[in-house]
């Protein structure tokens, strides 16, 4: 409930923080002053007492710059070239977006029909992309010219279709990684047509990769524009744009270069503030560089100096969590995530650490070897001690040769934490070599060995194979065996089973608790079951935003659960053999707390 | 008995096959084999299976999101083919769909209101006072807060989604609703709530139920009779009680002995 009632508050100022978003970008804040004033002169342009562009007078022909009369000088037909270069930026700026403008809406329409419809009709249509790609451009816009006559207009069009495929690969791209989404099809069921899925479904989402992708190509338009000006294809004489400025003066380079090198220094402005302002505006719209891909974390969570490092309370343990809290900096604040968490587990011991989503369960695993990403991530205060030694207070290369030797982990999504180009076998042997020097032929015996350990069937074949060959239970068993690899105190095992069906589940958590027992390694299992809970833990610590409110013996605890929280919880586990009875229970439960409802 | 919520005959779905322009077979494969099953009216069939044994394929081929390779399928009564061919609207008033990722399914650039006023409009034909009124009502039998509507899908956590989702699909006013895994996505405090919520809802609106799930738990505290899939095939169809008490194929036998138990001893 406290969420709904914060979300409105948080919603006007989101709007700004995009504005500011662009503005903290400082290049891009240069590019956008740069073209603010570039528009505004060529806007002003009109009303500005400039003598005529196109004015000849042969006896004032190439005069220098700051001549009286002639600010920027004369060409050699005695034209003002300051006037010439207003207006020409006028032209050449209008055709550049004009064709941006075209390519974006043709390309982007090609792209999301090609991407919405699939099949035969993408195929087509990206293949005549294709044809339109293969030629070079400037050559398939000098073909355009040629059919159609030079002109500034002709050149405009050329530039247009050119551009088409640019929009269009990337609009598709986009496309079909939407087109699937549930989102699409719950639309189909709720009556809505083709067109309007895509207008009102698709677009939307695709927008912002138009915008894009038309600021990250306006400059390049605006230089193609010029070049075809330059090769005497667009823009006619006596009408001034800044390529044919600068084919015409080509011939004075040497005796008059202020003649080309004003037109030069002028696109340079342009196409540099328009491609610093275009990446500004991809890094703002863009939600994955948002989120903070473009920071780059460092290789350890940041421990804020000052902390209080409780002592190790108990002394016997593998690993020990003394009063830690977790936080991410979010503007001035942070916000906490871990709040004076202690936790213990002994060697040969398996600790269960249970919540439900959002309290903090992964944050806590991954604090114990520093690997919350940071910024933003920061350790406020307390102790982790593995063995009688504060982790947090180790220098950082030995906090990274402890990681994997001495405690290892193992995570939810194989498919996601394995490298999907290398085979199996390879990736476990990286994880032995990362921490021992023994031979490569030595280093691939023990990794078909591990493999075999944990239960691979013909384990020197199945090395060679690549993530996506093995089923989701076996490739839990290679994330496991390189857990295994340099045989770690400790294990933190963060949701193993959850993403596996309930049949591999039951034998990855028999192999888990075999291998424990076996080595007497102490294992820290993270999950939001307690069926699971109950299948491998010796003890448990029920966690709650931010907080442990109960730990204890498994057995006790499930049975004769203290916390109103973990009763709770407990309640609401659906169990096999309760039947109907579990609705009326649960009924009874949020009875009268209907605005518990969330 | 009366009419059949739903009647699938001898249903199938194949992936690729064919030829390749080459006269090369292509890679096939078969998701759903001979499938028949029935939903009575008013009634809630579970469909349980691991990943991968065709529950989602059986999912969508029942609301006309693909079409079936061979066999019938009824939907209250009518043929799925005609319904096919009089468009997404047919269908979509005689059946709608919960997906099990209740924030993916909703477009993350649309208010609530708009998410809701879309089956309203095109399905129902309302005119826009009437649909205003029924968002309300559809958002108190949710019981989600009327300002609901002008929130964008972001601000909900999972529980308040799925009740979103859940509102959109009575929308449609269809009496049957496929629900796939409509609470694996959740924790297990609002998991419970919104199986209570189910629970009302068909009372309440006479609703018939087809869940997909593989959580034999949840199954057994929701559903009357639960068909078991394996490999596309049903192995198994059995009454809620009985199945799990006594489990007769060997597939169900395996999986109710792997279902993690609380152990309180």
């Amino acid at each position: 409930m406290s969420a709904l009632a914060e979300a409105p508050a948080s919603k006007a100022p989101r709007r700004i923080t995009s504005w500011h978003l662009l503005l903290n970008n400082r290049l891009a804040t240069a590019g956008l002053v740069l073209l603010g004033l570039i528009a505004l002169l060529i806007l002003l342009v009109p009303i500005l007492p400039l003598p005529d562009p196109d004015a000849t007078a042969p006896a004032d022909r190439l005069k220098p710059l700051l001549t009286a009369g002639h600010l920027l000088g004369t060409d050699q037909l005695g034209r003002d070239i300051l006037s010439r270069l207003l207006w020409g930026t006028r032209i050449s700026i209008a055709v550049g977006f004009a064709a941006t403008l075209i390519a974006a809406l043709i390309g982007s329409a090609i792209g999301i029909v090609a991407g919405y419809a699939g099949g035969r009709t993408d195929n087509a249509m990206m293949r005549g992309i294709d044809m339109l790609m293969a030629f070079p451009y400037i050559l398939l816009a000098l073909a355009i010219v040629a059919a159609l006559g030079p002109g500034l207009m002709n050149a405009l069009y050329a530039i247009a279709v050119v551009n088409i495929p640019f929009f269009a690969r990337n609009v598709r791209g986009v496309t079909l990684g939407y087109v699937h989404r549930e989102f699409v099809d719950a639309a189909r069921l709720s009556g809505k047509g083709n067109l309007s899925i895509i207008l009102t479904e698709v677009l939307p989402n695709v927008l912002p990769v138009i915008i894009i992708t038309m600021s990250t190509t306006a400059g390049w338009m605006i230089l193609e524009t010029a070049g075809l000006s330059f090769l005497g294809l667009g823009a006619q004489p006596p009408q001034a744009d800044l390529g044919s400025m600068l084919g015409e003066g080509r011939a004075q380079l040497f005796t008059a270069p202020h003649v080309s090198i004003v037109p030069g220094v002028m696109i340079f402005f342009i196409v540099i503030s328009l491609n610093v302002l275009g990446d500004g505006v991809r890094d703002v719209l863009d939600p994955r560089l948002r989120s903070g891909a473009l920071a780059r974390p460092g290789p350890v969570t940041e421990v804020a100096s000052g902390r209080a490092m409780p002592a190790n309370a108990v002394a016997d343990a593998a690993l020990s969590m003394a009063g830690l809290e977790t936080g991410f900096r979010r503007g001035g604040a942070v916000v906490p995530a871990v709040c004076g968490v202690s936790l213990h587990v002994k060697p040969g011991e398996c600790l269960g650490l249970i919540g439900e989503s959002g309290s903090g369960k992964s944050v806590t695993a991954l604090s114990v070897m520093g690997l919350v990403a940071s910024p933003p991530g920061l350790i406020c205060n307390g102790a982790v001690y593995l063995g009688n030694e504060d982790v947090l207070a180790m220098p950082e290369t030995r906090l990274i040769a402890s990681r994997g030797s001495r405690v290892a982990y193992v995570f939810q999504d194989p498919l996601t934490t394995l490298h999907p180009m290398y085979p199996v076998g390879r990736q476990v042997e990286e994880a032995i070599a990362a921490h021992q020097s023994i031979g490569a032929a030595a280093c691939r015996e023990r990794a078909v060995a591990l493999l075999d350990k944990v239960g691979i069937p013909e384990a020197r074949e199945r090395a060679k194979h690549y993530p996506h060959q093995l089923s989701g239970g076996q490739r839990q068993r290679v994330g496991i065996a390189m857990a295994l690899a340099n045989d770690p105190d400790v294990i933190v095992a963060d949701e193993p089973t959850t993403a596996l069906d309930v049949t591999v589940q039951a034998r990855i958590l028999e192999l888990l608790r075999d291998l424990q027992r076996e080595r007497g390694m102490a294992l820290l299992f993270i999950t939001h079951d307690f069926g699971v809970v109950s299948e491998i833990c010796d003890r448990v610590a029920v966690m709650k935003d931010g907080e442990i409110v109960e730990t204890g013996e498994t057995r006790a605890v499930l049975a004769n659960p203290q916390h109103a929280y973990t009763k709770r919880l407990i309640a609401c586990v659906p169990e096999l053999g309760t039947g109907e009875r579990f609705l009326e229970r649960v009924a009874g439960l949020f009875a009268g707390g209907k605005e518990q409802a969330s | 008995m009366t009419v059949s919520a739903i009647q699938i005959r001898d249903l199938s779905k194949t992936f690729g096959g064919g030829r390749s322009l080459l006269g090369k077979a292509r890679h096939e494969v078969r998701a759903v084999k001979s499938v028949s099953l029935d939903v009575a009216s008013g009634e809630t069939l579970a469909v349980v299976g691991e990943s991968g044994s065709g529950k989602s394929t059986l999912a969508r081929m029942l609301v006309g999101l693909e079409a079936p390779t061979a066999g019938s399928l009824m939907i209250g009564g009518k043929d799925a083919g005609a319904l096919r061919r009089e468009g997404p609207r047919a269908f979509g008033k005689m059946i709608q769909y919960v997906f099990q990722d209740p924030v993916a399914s909703l477009n993350p650039r649309k208010t609530i209101r708009d998410i809701l006023d879309t089956p309203l409009k095109l399905l129902c034909g309302y005119e826009a006072a009437r649909r205003t009124a029924r968002m309300r009502e559809l958002l108190d039998a949710v019981q989600m807060p009327e300002d609901t509507l002008t929130r964008y899908p972001h601000e909900f956590s999972g529980g308040q989604a799925q009740r979103i989702a859940i509102a959109r699909a009575l929308a449609a006013e269809a009496e049957i609703i496929v629900l796939d895994e409509p609470v694996s996505a959740l924790d297990v405090s609002v998991q419970a709530q919104v199986l209570l919520l189910l629970r009302d809802l068909k009372v309440r609106f006479g609703l018939s139920y087809l869940f997909i799930s593989h959580d034999l738990a949840v199954v057994e505290a929701i559903s009357d009779r639960v068909a078991v899939m394996y490999f596309g095939e049903v192995v198994e169809t059995a009454p809620a009680a009985r199945l799990f008490a006594n489990p007769g194929h060997a597939y169900t036998q395996r999986l109710v002995a792997s279902a993690p138990r609380i152990r309180r001893e």
